[in-house]
């Protein structure tokens, strides 16, 4: 039982310092990286939340749920790397220009 | 159930058409035009003829292929998923009608099966019965508009768009990890078996704060709204007026249907917090857009104002309250899609959107200004207008549960947006020479801007249909309990 929790945990600590890492650096790359290393710390959460005790099979609806996390996640990633390229050809970085943060 | 089974299920069609016409416009880019305006069309009647069948039988429940509940996916719809579809059907099929001169050749080819796309995501998240489905139709929609947003191409625009992805995804993963929670504590993953089962508990607790916290991002409630008006305002005009008008509302339904079936019981702090903070999104949101001297982004700081409105509603909860929000988030829907597209008619005709030379352009272009007035009346809520009678709705519930206070928000916002609406209006009242340029704007544009504009303007004369609309399958509970 508190393996399971210790999983979860881990997966919402994951999550955290994914937040921190989006806020904290300019790079958009890590920004993506970090967007990821949240879905992963959710998924986590989602995987070992489906096995609610050791004797009985775990339940498979979310595992089904993080599948299509990851497909989602894939798309989402793609599309933003491409969007990255597409700023670093337009203004020469791949960072968010300073003066249009309100 | 027999009698259901037998006829052709209504409810797939708004969420299967544009999904094949997306695909047919991607493979056909030459007939994406007609392809796409058929679509619409084609929605708008699925929407009618669903409508028709909800008259009779209050709300539909439909299991996908036959499976069921615990495997398969199941759609819901009532009066409020009815009112979501048809405001998206009617402003979808403006928007197509306004896109079909709008874009050049090369545009185009991405932009109608992006729309379509996005236009199926949108049906199929206000038919969704379960919170997993509304998080993978969130996030459906929330690529295809931040790929619409990038198709204007520019540096502000990508970076627009990648902002707005960024906090997009952050907003979704908050959602997803909510999911996770109630799915954990409650053992179910479909809103009607959530209503009955939640029970107030820590995790639940923890669940509505990061639920919440997700959609309010994507919904741009003051002070998370950073990321909407530069989104907004540097998209083309079409796709803002698609983002303003509809996009930003599919959070705020997913919010909306939650707290009704079950976050209501998470206690009345949370709800005064969630009026708070639109009573300061009406306040911050038409000041920003006072300030503002670029046209499209004073729009976009007036859709942060007018989303304000929406949220005044959860302090109140009755279920006159839910209408009047509903209400102006009809009409608002149809008004702002209007002034956005007004706003693009002057950009194409005069290369700029600069408010202060708009003087010498305003002559040259009388049906866009009409367009532009008349969607300005609904959002100041003056009489007869979609706005007047959401205000006068939540301004009645205010005023009945004792809490007036809100009711001077009301009044205040109306005056904002008077100032702001009329910081453009009094251009056509200046004696500049109009300009010669001679661009020829094409009919479909304007026409297309006036007659969301007008639908804003009837909606106040005409309240039978919408509230009676409201009513099926009673989604506010019945009575005043809200």
């Amino acid at each position: 039982m508190s393996n399971i929790y210790l999983y979860a945990l881990l997966g919402v600590g994951l999550f955290i310092l994914g937040i921190y890492s989006l806020i904290v650096y300019a790079n958009l790359l890590r920004k993506i990286l970090a967007i990821n290393v949240m879905c992963t710390g959710v998924f986590l959460v989602l995987v070992s939340l489906a096995s609610r005790n050791h004797n009985v099979q775990p339940d498979t609806v979310p595992h089904a749920m993080v599948i299509t996390g990851i497909v989602v996640a894939v798309s989402a990633t793609a599309l933003a790397l491409i969007l990255m390229l597409k700023i670093n050809k337009a203004i020469g970085k791949s960072e968010f220009p300073d003066k249009d943060c309100e | 159930m027999e009698l259901i089974l037998g006829q052709i299920p209504w409810i797939v069609m708004p969420i299967i058409f544009p999904l094949i016409g997306s695909m047919a416009c991607f493979l056909f880019p030459a007939k994406a035009k007609s392809l796409g305006l058929l679509t619409s069309l084609v929605v708008l009647a699925c929407v009618t003829r669903l409508g028709w069948q909800l008259k009779a039988l209050g709300s539909l429940r439909y299991p996908m292929g036959g499976w069921g509940a615990p495997l398969g996916i199941d759609l819901y719809a009532d009066g409020l998923s009815l009112l979501m579809l048809l405001m998206a059907a009617l402003v979808g099929l403006g928007i197509s009608i306004y896109s079909s001169s709008y874009f050049s050749r090369d545009k185009a080819r991405h932009f109608w099966p992006l729309w379509l796309f996005l236009c199926g995501a949108l049906n199929a998240l206000f038919l969704s019965a379960d919170i997993f489905n509304l998080y993978v139709t969130l996030e459906l929609l929330g690529l295809t508009a931040v790929a619409l947003v990038a198709l204007a191409g520019g540096a502000d625009a990508l970076i627009a768009a990648m902002r707005y992805l960024l906090v997009s995804l952050l907003g979704s993963l908050f959602y997803l990890l909510g999911v996770a929670l109630i799915y954990h504590s409650v053992g179910s993953l479909d809103i009607a078996i959530l209503a009955q089962r939640v029970e107030p508990s820590p995790a639940m607790w923890t669940a509505v704060g990061l639920i919440s916290t997700g959609l309010l991002l994507k919904t741009a409630l003051f002070p998370m709204h950073f990321w909407l008006p530069p989104a907004h305002a540097s998209a083309p005009a079409p796709v803002s007026a698609l983002m303003s008008a509809l996009v930003v509302k599919a959070s705020f339904y997913i919010l909306l249907r939650m707290w009704l079936e079950f976050f209501q019981t998470q206690g009345a702090a949370f709800a005064n917090f969630l009026g708070l903070l639109g009573a300061a999104a009406v306040l911050w949101g038409g000041i920003q857009a006072l300030r503002q001297t670029q046209l499209k982004l004073l729009i976009a700081y007036s859709t942060v104002s007018q989303l304000g409105y929406l949220f005044l509603a959860f302090p109140l909860g009755t279920s006159i309250a839910w209408k009047g929000a509903l209400y102006m988030l009809f009409s608002h829907a149809m008004a702002k899609a209007a002034m956005f597209m007004a706003a693009g008619n002057i950009q194409f005709f005069a290369g700029h959107d600069r408010i202060a030379e708009l003087g010498s352009i305003t002559q040259r272009l009388p049906l866009t200004l009409t367009a532009f007035a008349l969607a300005g009346i609904s959002l100041m809520g003056l009489p007869p207008s979609g706005g007047f009678i959401g205000k006068w709705l939540l301004l009645q519930a205010s005023i009945e549960s004792g809490q007036w206070w809100w009711g001077i928000i009301l009044l205040l916002g109306g005056f904002l947006a008077a100032g702001y609406v009329f910081k453009v209006i009094a251009h056509v009242f200046t004696h500049d020479e109009p300009t010669s340029r001679t661009v020829t704007l094409p009919a479909t544009m304007e026409w297309s801007a006036l007659g969301l504009a007008l639908i804003a303007v009837l909606l106040g004369l005409f309240t039978y249909w919408p509230l009676a609309m409201l009513e099926m399958g009673s989604p506010f509970g019945t009575g005043h309990s809200g």
